[in-house]
């Protein structure tokens, strides 16, 4: 079964974990320091899935229409730094991808988004108010590309308060 | 199962505005959301064309546009091309030629195909330099987006998420299998 019960994602109410994350070789970011605007914590299992069109490839497509709510989304796997830096050269990525590298999976365990067996991020999904509270969670079967129609709609909920 | 996973409703059921083949009150519907550079959409379109001819009258199947164009250049242009083909009542014939030549679909092959097709080739060229299609592209794209579309192709069963690939096996007993009324199953 691929069904992975939901009720291990932190859940909405919650305040989003703080974190401090490589974006590339030598370069970090701090979760706290994006407040005053929505963010989207996107976690994946791995780069290098082997199709197109795949989750990651969807929502670097789509940025503009996550700029239209002054939204930064992150992407979060257990790759490291180095990894994430030629996955995004070569599939031509332009969104933000953070290492939960060292030590492995800690950010994602904190968000409830890890999958200890293998050793890897969850597919799971996280908006973030412009107050840094988890507003809605996703967490998706590992398999299944979960699109970007929830997340669309969380923000568009945000901007109606 | 394969198609196991959450099935989102399409949100724009298929409308005038759409490229349909089959008769509006079909009892069947399948719609494509596709990209014409992915491969994978490639090898789905002999099998959405067997799966047309097979259910006939029963079947209506609209095509609309998802072209992933970061890691698709030329896919956003052959979609607007498709559309300045429907403006001259070609969109299935360019629909076809574009799938069969995907590896050439720079600007200059898709006027050679307006030609292949008899269209009013200055014209089409006229309407692509301009983006005359461009936005009703992206309506394609927001519709899909706000459907759940994951990548390409992405096909809806009676206006559900269809999950289990492009297969002409599965998408045909899924087309069997008849639409569940909005209440869930018990």
């Amino acid at each position: 079964m691929e069904n992975v019960s939901s009720s291990s994602i932190l859940s909405p109410g919650t305040v989003a974990p703080d974190f401090c994350l490589a974006t590339e070789p030598g370069k970090l970011l701090r979760l706290s320091d994006l407040r005053g605007q929505p963010v989207v914590l996107v976690f994946y299992p791995a780069d290098w899935s082997p199709v197109c069109g795949d989750q990651l490839s969807l929502y670097n497509e789509i940025l503009p229409e996550f700029e239209r709510f002054n939204a930064h989304l992150l992407g979060i796997s257990v790759d490291g730094p180095f990894c994430h830096a030629a996955y995004r050269q070569h599939r031509n990525l332009d969104l933000t991808l953070l290492s939960d590298f060292e030590p492995k999976g800690a950010v994602s365990r904190q968000y409830g988004a890890y999958d200890s067996k293998n050793g890897i991020s969850q597919r799971a999904i996280f908006v973030l108010d412009d107050k840094g509270i988890i507003r809605w969670s996703y967490l998706s079967p590992i398999s299944i590309n979960p699109g970007a129609d929830g997340i669309l709609a969380a923000l568009e909920e945000l901007q109606r308060e | 199962m394969i198609n196991s996973g959450p099935t989102p409703p399409l949100t724009m059921p298929l409308g005038t505005r759409d490229h349909v083949l089959g008769p509006p009150d079909a009892r069947l519907v399948l719609v494509e959301y596709g990209d014409y550079q992915c491969p994978h959409c490639r090898r789905a379109h002999p099998i959405v064309r067997q799966i047309v001819a097979r259910f006939g009258d029963q079947l209506k199947f609209g095509f609309r546009h998802f072209p992933l164009s970061k890691i698709h250049p030329q896919a956003r242009l052959a979609a607007q091309a498709a559309e300045a083909a429907a403006a001259q009542e070609k969109f299935w014939q360019m629909h076809d030629l574009l799938f069969r030549h995907q590896d050439e679909l720079e600007l200059d092959h898709l006027a050679q195909y307006a030609a292949v097709l008899e269209l009013d080739v200055p014209r089409f060229r006229d309407e692509l330099n301009a983006g005359l299609y461009a936005r009703r592209v992206q309506e394609d794209v927001v519709s899909g987006l706000r459907s759940g579309v994951n990548g390409t192709p992405t096909f809806y069963v009676h206006n559900k998420r269809f999950n289990g690939g492009y297969e002409l096996d599965a998408l045909v007993n899924a087309l069997d299998t008849p639409p569940t009324p909005d209440t869930p199953p018990t």
